[in-house]
Order: C-alpha cells, then sequence, then structure tokens
C-alpha cells in the first residue's frame, strides 16, 4: 500500500503572525517556519502504518516556494520515503494560490502516483480554510473521513473515528479513500539525528507549478487583512465574594 | 436569486447553527431558503419553516441523507444549486465537512469562518488563529460561505415558510455509517451554551473536571478545556474551545486555570464577559478577562459554587 501525505510549510506554531503595516496580510519575511502541525500528525501517522507493516511506501506532497523542501525534508526525518515539491512564487497563505488550486494540483499528481490512501491535515494554521481534503476527495471521486482520531486499516476498506460536534462518530470508506487529521489522531515523533541525515540523501523531485496546466488565477480577493479588535482587560478582584457581587451587580449575567 | 442555508440537525429538531446561518444569509439578500437533507425529517423541516426571515424549505427525504454524510448530501446541495447565487453552512464540524466537497464539485472557491457580511461578495475572516482578520472579495460566479456561528444572532421564530419535498438521492461512493458516540450530558451544547467553563492544564487531572461540573450544574453551565487540557488528555477533543476547536461566545465565559495561549483566546474573546481564576497573575487570560481573580483555583471555584 502507498500513502500519498501533503504537507505544507507555514508559519511556526509557536510565533505569533504580525500583520503588515500596509495591511496586505501577514509578514513572512525572517520568522520562523515549520511544517503545518496537522500534517505532521498526517506524517506521523503514515510512518505508523508502515512500522505496522500496512503500508509500503510513504510520498510526500509539498506546495509552495524552494524552502518547503525543508519542510518535505522534516518529513523524511520522521520516517517518509520519497517527496515532492511543486515550487510556486505565489503567496500560499492569503491570496495566490488557494485551497481549490491545491486540490487540482494534488489530484494530477494522485493521477501519476495512484496512491492507495491519502493522509493530510485536516487545516493549515495560515489560512485556517479546512477545505482542501474535501476537495480533493469530491475531485476524485473518493469518499472523506475528515477530522480523524483514529484510522484501522482493513483490507481495501478503512474504518475512520472522526470527531464530531458532542462527541465521535465512526465511518467504514472503501479505499482509495482521503482522511484529514485531527489533533488526538496521535502525537508526532521527534526526529532523531540519523534520520535527518539519512533524509537528506532520499529522493525529491522538483517541479514547477506551471508543469500541471492548472489555472491559478485567485478566486478570492484579500481586499484587507487587519489586527483584530483587542479586547479591553478588566479589573482583577480579591475575594470571590467581591467576584459574585460584580457578575451579579455589574455584570449582570448570573 | 435565492440564497440557500444548509441545514444542520438530527432529522427531530434543528440545530441552533442553523438559525445563526440564517441570520447571516438574511444580511446578504432577503430570499432565504433552507434545505434539509435527512430521513424522516418532517420535524427538522417544519422547524426551520418557523425561522424568521425563511421564505421556502426544501426537503430531501432518503435513507442515504439520514447521517449526514457529506458524499451524499452534497448530491442533494449539488442537484439545486444551480438555483441560488449563495449557498451558506454553518462552519461547524457538519458544514465543514459538506461544504469544500460542494464547492470542488462546483468549481468554486469557499470562504470558511464568515464573521461578518460586509455587503454580497464581501466578508471578514479570521485567519491565524484569529491574529489576523482578511476582507475577503469573492470573484466567484457563485458564492459559497461556511457561516462562524458566533459572529450572528440565531434568527427567531415566527416564520411560516412552505416546505417543499425535493426528490434527491445519494451518491454511489462506498461509505458507510458504522456508529456515534455522543458525550452523554445533560448540560447544553457547549457552542449554544449562555454559560461556560472552562478549564485549563491548572486543574492537573480529568478527575478535577468534576469540580467544574459542580459550578456548572449551579448555573446550567456547559464545560469547555483549553487544548493544553485535551492534549493532557483530561477531557475528550470536543470539549475543545479555541481556533482548532469550537468558538463560543457566551453571556458568561469562566476560565478556570487557563494561561490565555492565543489559540484559546481566538476561541472566546468574543464572550460578553469573561472571568479568569488563575494563579499566575502574569497569565495573558488576564488581558482580556473582565473581571480576575489571582489565586489557588481548588479554593476559590468551590467557594464561587457556594456562593453563587
Amino acid at each position: 500500500m502507498k500513502i500519498l501525505v501533503p504537507v505544507k510549510r507555514v508559519l511556526d506554531y509557536n510565533v505569533k503572525a504580525r500583520v503588515k503595516a500596509d495591511g496586505t496580510g501577514v509578514d513572512l519575511a525572517n520568522v520562523k517556519m515549520s511544517i503545518n502541525p496537522f500534517d505532521e500528525i498526517a506524517v506521523e501517522e503514515a510512518v505508523k502504518l508502515k512500522e505496522a507493516g500496512k503500508a509500503t511506501e510513504i510520498v510526500v506532497v509539498s506546495i509552495g516556494p524552494a524552502q518547503a523542501q525543508d519542510t518535505i525534508r522534516a518529513a523524511m526525518a520522521m520516517g517518509a520515503d520519497r517527496g515532492i515539491l511543486v515550487e510556486t512564487t505565489e503567496a500560499i497563505d492569503l491570496g495566490g494560490i488557494e485551497p481549490l488550486h491545491v486540490a487540482k494540483i494534488l489530484q494530477k499528481i494522485i493521477g501519476e502516483e495512484a496512491p492507495n490512501l491519502v493522509i493530510m491535515g485536516k487545516q493549515s494554521i495560515d489560512d485556517d480554510s479546512n477545505q482542501t481534503g474535501q476537495m480533493l476527495a469530491a475531485l476524485l471521486g473518493w469518499p472523506q473521513a475528515t477530522f480523524a482520531s483514529k484510522v484501522v486499516l482493513g483490507d481495501g476498506s478503512a474504518e475512520v473515528t472522526r470527531e464530531i460536534d458532542g462527541g465521535l462518530e465512526t465511518l467504514k470508506v472503501s479505499l482509495p479513500a482521503i482522511i484529514t487529521t485531527d489533533l488526538r489522531l496521535n502525537t508526532p515523533r521527534y526526529a532523531a539525528l540519523p534520520n535527518i541525515m539519512k533524509a537528506k540523501s532520499k529522493p525529491l523531485a522538483n517541479k514547477k507549478i506551471e508543469e500541471f496546466g492548472i489555472d491559478t488565477t485567485p478566486r478570492l480577493k484579500i481586499v484587507s487583512v487587519a489586527e483584530p479588535e483587542k479586547r479591553k482587560g478588566g479589573i482583577k478582584v480579591e475575594t470571590v465574594d467581591a467576584l459574585v457581587d460584580k457578575l451579579k451587580n455589574e455584570a449582570k449575567v448570573i | 436569486m435565492a440564497i440557500l442555508v444548509l441545514a444542520e440537525h438530527d432529522n427531530k429538531s434543528l440545530k441552533s447553527s442553523t438559525a445563526n446561518t440564517v441570520t447571516a444569509a438574511a444580511k446578504i439578500g432577503s430570499d432565504v431558503h433552507v434545505l434539509v437533507a435527512g430521513k424522516g425529517c418532517d420535524e427538522a423541516a417544519k422547524a426551520a419553516a418557523g425561522l424568521a426571515g425563511v421564505t421556502k424549505v426544501l426537503q430531501a427525504d432518503d435513507a442515504a441523507f439520514e447521517h449526514g454524510l457529506a458524499e451524499h448530501v452534497t448530491e442533494a446541495l449539488k442537484s439545486v444549486a444551480g438555483n441560488y447565487s449563495h449557498i451558506l453552512v454553518p462552519a461547524t464540524g457538519y458544514g465543514k465537512n459538506i461544504l469544500p466537497r460542494l464547492a470542488a464539485l462546483l468549481d468554486v472557491q469557499p470562504i470558511s469562518d464568515v464573521m461578518a457580511v460586509e455587503n454580497e461578495t464581501t466578508f471578514k475572516r479570521p485567519v491565524y488563529a484569529g491574529n489576523a482578520i482578511a476582507t475577503v472579495q469573492s470573484l466567484n460566479s457563485k458564492h459559497l460561505l461556511s457561516i462562524r456561528t458566533t459572529g450572528f444572532a440565531a434568527a427567531g421564530a415566527g416564520g411560516s415558510a412552505a416546505v417543499e419535498k425535493i426528490s434527491a438521492s445519494g451518491s454511489s461512493i462506498n461509505v458507510t455509517f458504522v456508529g456515534q458516540e455522543l458525550s452523554k450530558s445533560e448540560r447544553p451544547e457547549l457552542a449554544a451554551a449562555k454559560v461556560v467553563i472552562s478549564g485549563g492544564r491548572g486543574l492537573g487531572s480529568g478527575e478535577n473536571f468534576a469540580m467544574l461540573e459542580k459550578l456548572a450544574d449551579k448555573l446550567g453551565a456547559a464545560i469547555g478545556a483549553s487544548r493544553a487540557a485535551v492534549d493532557a488528555g483530561y477531557v475528550p477533543n470536543d470539549y475543545q474551545v479555541g481556533q482548532t476547536g469550537k468558538v463560543v461566545a457566551p453571556q458568561l465565559y469562566i476560565a478556570v486555570g487557563i494561561s490565555g495561549a492565543i489559540q484559546h483566546l481566538a476561541g472566546m474573546k468574543d464572550s460578553k464577559v469573561i472571568v479568569a481564576i488563575n494563579k499566575d497573575p502574569d497569565a495573558p487570560i488576564f488581558g482580556v478577562a473582565d473581571y480576575g481573580i489571582v489565586g489557588d483555583l481548588f479554593q476559590i471555584v468551590p467557594e464561587l459554587t457556594e456562593k453563587i
């Protein structure tokens, strides 16, 4: 079984996004970039399936700037076998390359690679759209199991437990299928140094986005990007009695 | 052209997220239809017809739609999509699972998590975990939006729209519903509760959430948690409030032992009144709290429960 895992290079989880002074986007110059956390969970799940003898090859794909090859190498250090970089100079967070474009490019790659399963993050933590997996499933005519918290591979099918509002839902999907990851699916491993070194010599194919012949004209126009309205901090009270009094008589919420 | 809202429901009743989404639709145009796709969903369809501002309800009743699976519901939406300029879903797990699937089939790039309507084609949405707000104009020929329920008041009762049954069938894609395990709770639903009490890593264990439950019982509150508490395994993920969990905006939000990471603030900062209980006087949560109290939560919460 071959598993394909799309990964995205995003602003590191621990770095606070700063809106550019001209209001055109978020400043990504000279800040730490990392693999999207949900995609890291997807890589981990694929590697676990390989370690369990259920998968034979893991191919990671990233669409982004030349530096996105670092993201692919990070996934290889965790255990992915091979990488494909689809290089673009367009923005991949706001404006530029949008989820529908990404889904169409992935559809073409899947046409060539013919994986049995695609595992990917449910959303990237930059534009937070939560769209690409569902779109890709639609374009391929495959079933989708989004927001997965547990994956059990069977013969030609997968049983996936999903995080839904108010609890969990379990679906059985025939393969090939798209699975998107939620936080509780697993805890990604830290890559050991020898594996980081080994990752440097794993095969990585470089492609340009233009090679795919997809019309990447934006369908959305980013009119402006602004800081959110700041909520003003209030007061500190010394005692529980004072708090109860404030809630009853000032805020009138209890 | 009319605007279509996809109803979120359990066949018997309508989820409140549908009413919020109807309000957003009414800000775009006056002719608002609601699609109820389910099995034996007469009650849900009737409830949708009773929402103020709804002019027509489409009911697609078929075994395929019983569990709201995306592959099937997308087919029902697609069969009527041609009649609408805008298609809106609630930005909940249900809506987010379905809308992008429909969008790809219609060759539309949708807009997720709409928190404000600027005009027919321009909308505001949070990005980067709520650290930036993007104003986005849809250049598509049809506009697909998921609606952040906290940005729009729920449409009230008082509607009397006609219910039209439509024939739609599910997809031939091989997907089967195996089962569901809903958290059993007498409490209000997190996203719709008037009072929410959330616990963080400061609680120290899942057992200690029992303390919050006593306070919640007294206030008729829902219980939430920070991502740190979920990651630590104290409570299930469906408790999570934040950018990667649920977005809530209750009348009263009580944050207990939560430091106030940006990703958590993104999920609760639109609450009307925020109370923070934390032992660290410098915790960022105090920067957004209307009322803060510094101290040991294991003393403060029981005392509050007693005195409230």
